[in-house]
């Protein structure tokens, strides 16, 4: 059985995982880490949607045995010191979500949006997250979730370079 | 001059909107930011999936591969053999603990109602008819051991088209010797006389394909035994946990006592969670026999199969009318596919809509008739709006043609016929009694935000151009029935259980709240909103208050969440306990207070003397005096519990005016929604913020049925559409920005003025878009799509005049046919 060296949500686990078994259900059923969920079998809902080594992947389509050696961020390590990350605290004030079920899912890939494009409009809002199901909110509180967190992550950003600078 | 009320005035503040509402006081109307959230943001929630418990085993079902065959023989020792498998069954293994699912709703006498035998013993009758389970140390091994399980069928005709299975040549279930499982009539008014003295009739064929309802959180349970008591939990991700307690006590003959039924967090359900499925008895049973912990998770895939179907009717509607554009009369005969069983509420699903083709309009007669249909396909049920859905867009989308047959714009069609604001409470012809409403009032606020004056100029100019992006504009003013519902109502329809809800409102020691509610959310805030009622109730601070639901133990009586039922049955529902909650405070702070109880007022969440403020009593003062009861009134018990069980005395009747422009590419059948306007009337609002989501979310799905989803079926009776890869569920670029208001027009059958919200934006916009659709093309010929409206289907209607390219059945090598037309249209 192969055998990994991984970093979640901060801790550093050393296990042998069965080749077969994915990422997901490692995260899930190993490490107790239910927080990413699993709406399909085909890789459409993005319900599993984590962070790997800064980039978002849909966790059952990935191995356990291919993160050997990488840093994965779920939606239980997205908080820092207790406080909610912009995108968590957008979702609930623009009531981004419902069930909830596909939110963990949405707001790891959009914290990948983000990182990629910090001031998207909203057609690419919806362009990014084309690969993330949600089948209660209609998107459209979805969409002002990430917008109105993006704004708070370009305020935070430029209170951060006048820190910096001063 | 009278002495100005402050809190009257506060009132008018806040109604007009130039205040808002402060936090201590009136939480209902105020877009509070939900209390559910906390967890569900942070990955904290318990969702079926996620329980563990020592000891706990895996089921996975092995399921058929055909629509229809006798089993000949069945092997599951192979199965016994694989690395982690504990255990295997047959379905004959199990047949004698699993007992029939069970059908709580005969609607008629004579239904045909076949035995439904959670996993199959002699014969499948769908492709995912459930035939071996096994059961394994994780999941992967239970997967793995499906494979081993040999299995010999003897194929059985596919019964796929509705129609060709009316004509019993191949049945579904050879021992009812008929394919038809009821027919159910409904009629009022003479529509012989309505239509022969009509000068105009417009009759039309529609078809409401089958969806996949697709709540984004899978089916799950986990069955925890406590082996030795013969006592048994079940978790799982329902509806409705109350009804299946008791389904599954009368299924399985376990005693109803013993069993406890948890619906922990649930991610969505649109219905298709309203039911109890064969998985949850087989799970319990399982857990009996073994004596250990079972869990079942479908995947996507097969809950494609295995989880119920909404919506696949043919309906032949026709409407009568005279030149000046006054409905006469008004002819529906309906037929709905059960598939191979009936679950829950199959047969009753269409008769919901049976009571809504008349929709918001006055006529003179009406008649109905709805055939229930066995196929070889998986069962129908209830699916978000189920069966309003289907006959708002029947009376909408003929409404529009019988505009084009008078010469007549169709909304001033619709004003001729709607029932006018001064005469509510209005008779329908259906034999509702629409309590209240304002359409005059929706429609007019719905054409201002839409510019629909402006559109139909557009409109013209476009098509004077030629241009090949046509603008099309649709209509929807619609009314449907919720808020499932007066008891007695339910009875007349043989359903077998009855419609009220149920609420505890409990002060504890310090003053903090606990309302205990039967509605079971996944999704609607209920936690939030009812915090809200109970907090205006009570004059407690909204943070004080928490929701308890989902648990037999916890919340012993209720009748669970569908139906746009929670708040104008439940919610109601909280605010009657609360307030005997109240009477009861009143009497101890009377006798605190040395007074007497008539001069006690209540203001500000303290009791005090009328006329002498400054001794007063808070609820939680009262509480703890309650709880020490140490200085209680005569005759008084220690308790300060309210608890209501509210049976409404009629359905909820919101209503809202929909208006959708679409432009469609004529070159290649593409449909862009440019716009979508909603006004909406759901009578009071508690949370104006979770009204708008659920609007939203609805809007969505009524627009998937529109373009986009549909189930199919081959003529072998494979689902074709089998996965999330073939089955398009909309993501965010595929629908619209929405602009969504409301109007207010309470309703005078609860105390709070409200109205059902869950399902109205699905029922609405299907006819919306595809009325748009219809319009943008009318000029061309087109005068009907079926639906979804997918490019191709849109393309073939403008180039070929088709617009029948696909029934409910398609051959299994349809696609090579598409194909070689689209590369003939491509070549012209």
């Amino acid at each position: 059985m192969p055998r990994i060296q991984v970093k979640v949500d901060g801790t550093a686990y050393d296990d042998e995982v069965e080749s077969r078994l994915l990422l997901v259900h490692y995260l899930r059923e190993r490490l107790g880490l239910t927080g990413t969920n699993v709406g399909c079998d085909t890789s459409n809902c993005g319900a599993c949607t984590v962070m790997m080594d800064g980039h978002s992947v849909k966790s059952c389509t990935v191995l356990a045995a291919q993160v050997d050696g990488s840093d994965i961020t779920t939606i239980q390590g997205l908080s820092s010191n207790g406080d909610w990350h912009p995108l968590q605290r957008a979702f609930h004030t623009e009531h981004g979500l419902q069930c909830g079920y596909c939110t963990p899912g949405m707001i790891m890939a959009s914290v990948d949006l983000l990182a990629e494009n910090p001031d998207p409009s909203d057609e690419e809002i919806r362009l990014g997250l084309e690969g993330n199901l949600c089948r209660c909110t209609g998107y459209q509180n979805i969409v002002r979730a990430v917008r109105k967190a993006a704004e708070t992550m370009a305020g935070d950003n430029t209170a951060t370079q006048q820190e910096v600078a001063r | 001059m009278s002495k100005i009320d402050p809190e009257v005035v506060a009132d008018e503040l806040v109604e007009h909107g130039q205040v808002t509402t402060p936090d201590a006081s009136r939480q209902v109307g105020a877009s509070r930011l939900r209390k559910e959230d906390a967890r569900l943001v942070t990955g904290q929630a318990a969702w079926t999936d996620n329980l563990v418990f020592p000891g706990m085993l895996h089921m996975a079902v092995l399921r058929s591969p055909m629509a229809h065959a006798r089993i000949a023989s069945i092997d599951v020792s192979q199965a016994l053999r694989v690395s982690g498998v504990m255990a295997a069954f047959s379905g004959a293994d199990l047949a004698a603990d699993l007992g029939s699912l069970p059908c709580a709703w005969p609607v008629t006498e004579d239904m045909v109602s076949p035995e439904h035998p959670p996993l199959a013993t002699e014969e499948v009758r769908y492709v995912g008819d459930g035939v071996a389970v096994v059961v394994a140390r994780d999941r992967y091994s239970a997967a793995d051991a499906l494979e081993a399980i040999a299995v010999e069928y003897e194929p059985l005709p596919a019964v796929v088209d509705m129609e060709a299975a009316l004509t019993d040549s191949d049945l579904v279930h050879a021992d009812k010797g008929t394919n038809t499982c009821f027919v159910w009539p409904l009629s009022n008014g003479d529509v012989d006389a309505a239509f022969s003295s009509a000068e105009v009739v417009v009759e039309r064929r529609f078809i409401q394909q089958r969806l996949l309802p697709t709540a984004i959180e899978p089916r799950a349970v986990v069955v925890a035994p406590i082996a030795a008591a013969d006592e048994y939990t079940v978790y799982s991700s329902t509806q409705i946990p109350h009804i299946l307690k008791l389904m599954l006590a009368l299924t399985t003959g376990l005693p109803e006592h013993k069993l406890r039924v948890v619906a922990p967090d649930v991610g969505g359900g649109f219905g298709s969670k309203l039911n109890v499925y064969a998985e949850e008895v087989i799970a319990l049973i399982v857990a009996k026999r073994l004596g250990r912990p079972i869990k079942w998770t479908e995947s996507r895939s097969e809950g494609y199969q295995a989880t119920i179907h909404g919506r696949d009717q043919i309906q032949d509607i026709a409407l009568a009318a005279d030149r000046n554009g006054r409905l006469r009369g008004l002819k529906v005969d309906l037929k709905a596919d059960m598939g191979a069983y009936l679950q829950l509420v199959t047969p009753g699903i269409p008769l919901l809509g049976a009571f809504m083709y008349p929709g918001i309009y006055k006529m003179d007669a009406y008649d109905f008739r709805c055939t229930g249909v066995f196929t070889t396909k998986t069962p129908t049920d209830a699916y978000r709006g189920a069966g309003r859905p289907e006959a708002t867009f029947a009376i909408e989308r003929i409404m529009d043609e019988l505009a084009v047959e008078l010469g007549m714009e169709p909304l001033e069609l619709r004003r001729r016929n709607w029932i006018r604001h001064e005469e509510f409470p209005y008779d329908t012809i259906a034999g509702l009694t629409y309590d209240s409403g304002n359409y005059e009032a929706a429609t007019d606020k719905a054409l201002e935000l839409f510019g629909y004056d402006e559109l139909r100029a557009e409109q013209v100019r476009r098509r004077e151009s030629g241009d090949c992006m046509q603008l099309g504009i649709g209509i929807s003013t619609f009314t449907e029935m919720c808020g499932l519902a007066p008891s007695r109502v339910l009875g007349s329809l043989s359903y077998a259980a009855g419609g009220w809800e149920a609420a505890t409102v409990r002060v504890l020691p310090t003053g903090k709240i606990e309302v205990v509610t039967g509605t079971s959310p996944h999704g609607q805030g209920h936690v939030t909103a009812w915090s809200q009622i109970a907090a205006d109730a009570l004059s407690v601070a909204f943070e004080d208050v928490e929701v308890l639901h989902g648990d037999t133990h916890v919340a012993p009586m209720g009748m669970d969440t569908y139906g746009s039922r929670s708040l104008v049955v439940g919610g109601v529902a909280v605010q009657m306990a609360a307030g005997k909650v109240i009477d009861k405070a009143k009497r101890v702070a009377a006798h605190l207070l040395e007074a007497a109880e008539g001069d006690i007022e209540f203001r500000d969440g303290a009791f005090s003397v009328r006329g002498s403020p400054e001794a007063s009593k808070t609820l939680g003062e009262v509480a703890l005096a309650v709880f020490a009861a140490h200085d209680m009134p005569d005759d008084m018990e220690p308790d300060l519990t309210g608890s209501t069980v509210f049976d409404p005395e009629n359905f909820s009747f919101p209503h809202g005016t929909h208006l959708c422009a679409v432009e469609v590419d004529t070159e290649t059948g593409m449909v862009d929604i440019r716009s979508y306007v909603c006004v909406d009337d759901v009578g009071k609002v508690v949370n104006p913020m979770i009204v708008e989501g659920q609007v939203h979310g609805g809007l969505a799905q009524g627009i998937a049925q529109a373009l986009y989803e549909e189930a199919i079926y081959d003529s072998e009776g494979n689902l074709v559409t089998g996965t999330l890869v073939d089955y398009l569920v909309p993501g965010a670029p595929d629908v619209p920005t929405f602009v969504t208001d409301r109007t207010e027009t309470p309703a005078t059958s609860n105390a709070l003025g409200v109205k059902g919200v869950g399902e109205a934006g699905t029922i609405a916009s299907t006819p919306a878009v595809v009325n748009a659709v219809v319009d943008a093309l009318r000029h061309l010929g087109v005068n009907d799509i079926r639906m979804p409206c997918s490019p191709e289907r849109v393309w073939r209607a403008i180039h070929c005049g088709d617009d029948q390219t696909s029934a409910a059945a398609v051959p299994a090598a349809d696609h090579e046919t598409l194909r070689q037309t689209d590369s003939a249209g491509g070549a012209q």
